[in-house]
């Protein structure tokens, strides 16, 4: 039998997901961010890449290829009955870069967690999105026994553009997540604007 | 007993050797895929992730007969929201499915299914393919790769992280 629960919904009531990126090196807070505003516990899910990726159609002698597992962390906020918006951690490392491509697809835009204890970290994601033209902010999530430094001093050290934002941002602190977010999607909306389709 | 002809290799249909088979599909006694991981983080691998073994690669595309694609459908991507479709007679389906369905009583996205099913994004994708070739389950039709968000989808975004 049918369950009768799921009788009474509409045929089109799905949800159109969007998706953000939060990125930086290793440590620089990008879970704890996720974990601030998500609604729900952040999720953990896998993917498996092959070395030679998705031009693989069957696994027979897979013994033999180099295999990488990747773990995403992720959070969901509900922003309307009809859209939903997830959050992804983008792995830090190098070797997690086949990742990079499938989750900046799509992707509304991205932030990019600098840490000035080791801002090189987040090198490798300015060039990334830069090169992808996906936009970006550039967070820069203080912690206790990290030196201060300027917004114009880390905009110097990575080399980004004037219109780029730099917030300052606490990733434990929900409400500086959420300033982190508006700083993205009105920097999205906002370069949007001179050609607009939609 | 038949230990020997179970091991023998007949390809993915075969079962974990040593264990029995207890219908017309091979049926692993316990689902090895839910057993959950705890917690790892982003932050780098913890237990049992980054360069896994191979073996550990190939049990959970035993639940995909080998296949690392989905059937020809619509994409599916981390973020596709799919849902049970309605109308559709409850029919016997192989453990893997039958927890997929559950979870896309409500809408869903295939990187949540992933995660609460703890099974691999890729092995999700095909399973999924398949449930949707077969009708059971709807896809919300994705907007094209390259396509941004609409405005007034930015807009609602906008207003929604400001209402948190």
């Amino acid at each position: 039998m049918a369950s009768a629960d799921s009788e009474n919904r509409p045929p089109e009531a799905i949800p159109q997901a969007v998706k953000i990126i939060v990125a930086g090196g290793f440590g620089a807070g990008k879970t704890t961010l996720v974990s601030s505003v998500s609604e729900i516990t952040p999720l953990s899910t896998e993917e498996v890449m092959t070395e030679a990726s998705y031009g693989v159609d069957d696994l027979g002698g897979v013994e033999e290829k180099t295999t990488t597992t990747v773990a995403l962390d992720f959070g969901r906020i509900t922003i309307n009955p009809d859209i939903v918006l997830y959050l992804f951690g983008a792995p830090g490392q190098d070797r997690f870069w086949f990742m990079w491509d499938e989750l900046a697809e799509g992707a509304l835009g991205a932030i990019v967690l600098a840490d000035t204890r080791r801002l090189h970290t987040c090198f490798h994601a300015v060039d990334f999105f830069e090169r992808r033209g996906v936009p970006f902010v550039v967070a820069v999530n203080r912690f206790d026994a990290s030196a201060d430094y300027c917004r114009e001093e880390v905009r110097e050290a990575l080399d980004i553009s004037g219109e780029v934002p730099i917030v300052m941002a606490d990733a434990r602190d929900r409400e500086s997540c959420k300033e982190v977010l508006v700083e993205l999607v009105t920097h999205v909306i906002q370069g949007r604007s001179p050609a607009m389709s939609g | 007993m038949n230990t020997s002809e179970e091991q023998r290799g007949t390809g993915w249909t075969g079962p974990a050797p040593g264990r029995p088979t207890t219908g017309p599909f091979p049926r692993r006694p316990a689902p090895s895929w839910n057993r959950g991981r705890g917690h790892p983080t982003s932050e780098g691998p913890s237990a049992g992730v980054g360069d896994a073994p191979a073996g550990s690669l190939v049990r959970p595309y035993t639940m995909t007969r080998g296949r690392t694609r989905p059937p020809t459908g619509p994409r599916l991507d981390m973020i596709t929201i799919v849902v049970a479709a309605r109308d559709r007679e409850e029919r016997a389906l192989e453990p893997e499915y039958q927890a997929i369905m559950r979870l896309c009583r409500r809408p869903i996205s295939l990187a949540e299914i992933s995660a609460r099913l703890d099974i691999p994004l890729t092995v999700v994708r095909v399973l999924l393919g398949d449930l949707v070739a077969a009708g059971d389950v709807r896809t919300r039709a994705s907007a094209p790769v390259t396509r941004l968000p609409e405005k007034k989808v930015l807009q609602a975004v906008l207003d929604g992280i400001r209402r948190l």
